[in-house]
């Protein structure tokens, strides 16, 4: 096997950098461009973690988190947060329980009933919400929304938990519908068809199999749309009615924590105690969204696996 | 990239050294009825085994490859013929669970030692799948894309290749006046001798065909087969078909796989008419398949 | 008999009644949205002339035009996308073309997928705390537009993803059987045909950025320059920030209304029209790829 002559010529004519090692570089530099995402995400963490924990050193993080006055510019001040935590927990609640029936509905309508020229206008006008700019969002909260509220019901101001609560549900809907659309569409036809062929309505047919086949991946929709709410600010900062303690009825004004930090940020001193109390306010909002977003993926592998099964 | 590469693309793979076995050493298990004495080897595949995973597709393979002849696998579906075929240009690399040992020489280089270049390789073993998978691109530019590749620029260079290329395929009368037209528009038949006339542009010593009339009609099949008759003059061809008339009509030389294994090989005549294990006599009088 | 019709009767109503409901549901979208734009068109729409496109504002904030507001969302919204799409389609071409499946892989998906779900004020933080101190960029529009950048770029990715994935696997295995090396394939066979894809995260990259308002409140944004921005180095107005400011914290909210409208609709229109935009695109795109196979 003669291979001596001809590599020797090959040698000759090589290139200074070879196709393989070029490939190999390529590869690379690609690779290092991918990290960007993970690398932002580790430093947004440390960030967090490094211009937060030192509030720490003032206050134990029990009185952070379940001290129920916020007075960072008073002397001595207080850093607690718990009724900001209220706060977004009670703007949260309410726009789930609003945005969960008409998410999950626009789902299932656009899955199973609409028409495909329905479908075609529909769908558009969930990706036109989802990329509404919230500043202006908010602004129509404030200008519509809050004064429709004070004189229905006779309010102080309709700045307030339900006002803010309807517009988070006007932004987790888009999410909660896409998401829940395409679960419910993978629902693999023969399945459905084996309950139509038993005699069932459609509506049976989609109770009784389209809703148990699909209901990780509406899970992992309102999961989702829910993490989204959570973090939302604009619209929290312009419509929540910014009083920071625990509300009592829907109506009350409320100051969930994006918009704190939101509001305050601008004020505070550079690594001033505020400041440091003010990122740790983000890191509980990271962590908060973080696990919320693992909880989704959770349900999300969960329905892949239902679906490899079949 | 590599600009330099069109020079040596003939000579960077070793050409076919004279290599004339005596078919007894080469094919153990089918050595008294295969009589190769007048050819060329050109691959040579020494204790092949392939595994997906925990499953082996190839069961430790040997077998010689004629230069300038047609050789055809067949099989049942699952064979391995696919698998084996792919072997021959490294496809199977693409695949992450995918483990080789054994040997393929190509003009008595083995393929899989460490300093084989793939793409080098690639470039010398051309390969036609099943399913015409033209570039959403020109004609023209369907056919020069593997010269473009090797950093060839010269228009009067490009067009020579592109014109005689696509008459070698059988194409030229068809495609001439419209060289600029998108591949898309163009039929199955007439996508798949294109992508035929792409994989001879670059010139490569050795041919690889998976299924590739499998997706056409009946006439365009035809002018395929045609058109490796025409071939096997310059080329070394190997094809993968499930089709035993393709086969019987084809090719020079037949090997017949079963579950990982190649059963039976000879030259084609033989192996039609006179099989001498009772799985091929099973396979090519329809018992299975 | 008829009791069993009786039945199957109230089971089509229920049907009818449910499939209502749905209806009413999806409907609402509808209405939601275009109430929302004609609310905003019809009472921002006196405030847009040319005045209030091409001046400088007058008076406390209280007449003349926007124009350092536009500019200043154009050039962050710029800045961002012209970071975020080479880093987003790099990191798509990386998981698509390249990665093989592994520990790796999975951590750079997920850590796009929680990138995606942070907060935008945390963003903000971010910015202050990485672009604007540490990197000692201050409050600017380069500031900004890393910000931005960082937000949009799991949006970016994703749609690179998708672009990358409607090429056909056999385009890849007909280049790499022809002697192509990877990068080859992917730059003279991939690209080409994903590229106007892409365009749509593009759009969408760009209108998701001018739509903002935490990331750059701690960033880039102010209320008010004196002059017009000179350098990426210089703080910048923006025109979600501005109708933050008029409509909350300003002395004259009353006064100022019809310029709060006017920068909303503004805002609106350029948002809604690139979206509109790229889902057409995106719409017309996938159809002719259809056809074409």
């Amino acid at each position: 096997m003669s291979t001596s002559s001809i590599s020797s010529f090959q040698a000759a004519k090589k290139p200074l950098i070879s196709s393989r090692t070029m490939d190999l570089l390529v590869h690379l530099f690609f690779l290092l461009v991918s990290a960007t995402g993970v690398i932002i995400l580790g430093l947004i963490l440390v960030f967090l973690v490094m211009e937060g924990l030192p509030i720490f050193d003032k206050i134990s993080v029990t009185d952070f988190l379940f001290g129920s006055a916020w007075y960072p510019t008073y002397d001595p001040p207080d850093y607690g947060i718990f009724p900001m935590i209220v706060g977004s927990a009670s703007v949260v609640l309410v726009s789930t329980l609003i945005a969960v029936p008409l998410g999950v509905g626009t789902a299932f309508y656009l899955a199973e009933i609409a028409s495909p020229r329905m479908r075609g206008i529909l769908k558009p006008v969930i990706e036109l919400i989802e990329g509404l700019p919230t500043v202006v969002i908010g602004f129509v909260g404030m200008v519509v929304i809050a004064p429709l509220l004070q004189n229905v019901f006779n309010l102080d101001t309709g700045l307030n938990v339900f006002n803010a609560g309807i517009l988070l549900a006007l932004m987790a809907v888009p999410t909660i519908a896409s998401i829940a659309e395409d679960a419910i569409y993978s629902v693999p036809k023969s399945m459905k068809d084996g309950a139509l062929a038993l005699g069932a309505t459609h509506w049976e047919t989609i109770c009784g199999v389209v809703f148990p086949a699909s209901i990780t991946g509406i899970a992992t929709a309102v999961v989702l749309g829910i993490a989204r709410v959570i973090g939302e600010t604009m619209v929290v900062l312009m419509v929540a009615g910014g009083a920071a303690m625990i509300p009592h009825s829907l109506f009350d004004p409320v100051r969930p924590m994006p918009a704190n930090i939101a509001a305050e940020m601008g004020n505070a001193a550079f690594r001033s105690d505020h400041y440091h109390a003010l990122f740790a306010i983000g890191l509980v909002l990271f962590v908060t969204t973080f696990l919320f977003n693992l909880l989704a993926s959770y349900f999300a592998n969960k329905y892949r696996r239902v679906g490899e099964a079949i | 990239m590599n600009t330099e590469s069109t020079m040596n693309m003939q000579t960077s793979l070793p050409q076919t050294d004279k290599m004339t076995v005596s078919a007894t050493t080469a094919l153990p298990q089918t050595g008294d009825r295969l009589s190769m004495e007048n050819e060329t080897i050109k691959i040579q595949v020494n204790d092949l085994k392939l595994y997906y995973g925990n499953d082996q597709a190839l069961k430790g393979i040997d077998m010689v490859i004629p230069e300038r002849k047609v050789t055809a696998f067949i099989g049942p579906s699952g064979c391995g013929k696919s698998t084996l075929l792919r072997c021959f240009n490294r496809m199977n690399d693409l695949v992450d669970i995918c483990r080789i040992t054994g040997e393929v020489l190509i003009g008595g280089k083995n393929i899989y030692d460490r300093d084989v270049d793939v793409a080098e390789l690639r470039r010398n073993v051309g390969m036609v799948f099943q399913k015409p998978n033209p570039f959403p691109k020109t004609i023209y530019e369907n056919v020069a894309y593997g010269l473009r590749l090797q950093g060839v620029r010269s228009k009067r260079v490009l067009d020579e290749v592109v014109e005689q290329s696509l008459r070698s395929a059988a194409l030229w009368d068809e495609v001439k006046d419209r060289l600029h037209d998108n591949a898309f528009g163009m039929s199955g038949g007439q996508q798949q001798r294109l992508v035929i006339a792409r994989a001879i542009a670059i010139q490569p010593q050795v041919l690889l065909l998976d299924e590739p009339a499998s997706a056409l009609d009946p006439i365009s099949t035809l002018k395929i087969e045609e058109l490796i008759n025409d071939l096997k003059d310059e080329y070394t061809i190997v094809i993968v078909t499930h089709n035993m008339q393709q086969a019987a009509r084809v090719s020079d030389y037949t090997a017949f796989m079963y579950m990982g294994e190649l059963i039976e090989f000879g030259d084609t005549n033989t192996l039609f008419t006179n099989p001498g294990r009772k799985q091929t006599e099973d396979y090519i009088t329809g018992r299975y398949g | 008999m008829l009791g069993s019709e009786n039945r199957n009767r109230r089971r089509r109503n229920i049907q009818k009644v449910a499939f209502g409901i749905l209806w009413a549901t999806a409907t609402l979208n509808l209405l939601a949205l275009v109430g929302f734009l004609l609310f905003i068109a019809v009472n921002g729409i006196s405030a847009i002339n040319w005045e209030f496109l091409s001046e400088m504002p007058r008076n406390a904030m209280t007449e003349g035009g926007i124009l350092p507001t536009i500019l200043g969302t154009l050039y962050l919204s710029l800045g961002a996308i012209l970071v975020a799409f080479p880093i987003g389609v790099g990191t798509a071409i990386y998981l698509n073309e390249f990665a093989r499946d592994g520990f790796w892989v999975r951590m750079i998906r997920q850590g796009v997928v929680n990138l995606a779900g942070v907060p935008s004020v945390v963003y903000g933080l971010f910015g202050l705390a990485f672009f604007v101190i540490i990197m000692k960029l201050g409050v600017s529009i380069i500031a900004g537009s890393l910000t931005l950048a960082a937000f949009i770029l799991p949006l970016v990715i994703g749609s690179a993803e998708e672009a990358l994935r409607a090429v056909p696997r056999n385009m890849r295995l007909a280049s790499l059987a022809l002697g192509a090396t990877r990068w080859q394939t992917i730059y003279r066979v991939v690209l080409p045909p994903a590229l106007p894809s892409m365009l749509t995260g593009l759009i969408l990259g760009i209108s998701r950025a001018a739509g903002e308002t935490a990331p750059i409140m701690f960033t880039a944004a102010v209320f008010s320059t004196a002059k017009l921005p000179t350098s990426i180095f210089d703080e910048v107005m923006a025109m979600p920030y501005h109708i933050y400011v008029l409509a909350t914290s300003g002395t004259n909210i009353e006064e100022t209304r019809h310029l709060q409208y006017g920068t909303a609709l503004l805002l609106l229109l350029i948002v809604v029209v690139l979206n509109l935009f790229a889902i057409l695109l995106r719409n017309r795109l996938q159809k002719r790829y259809k056809s074409s196979t």
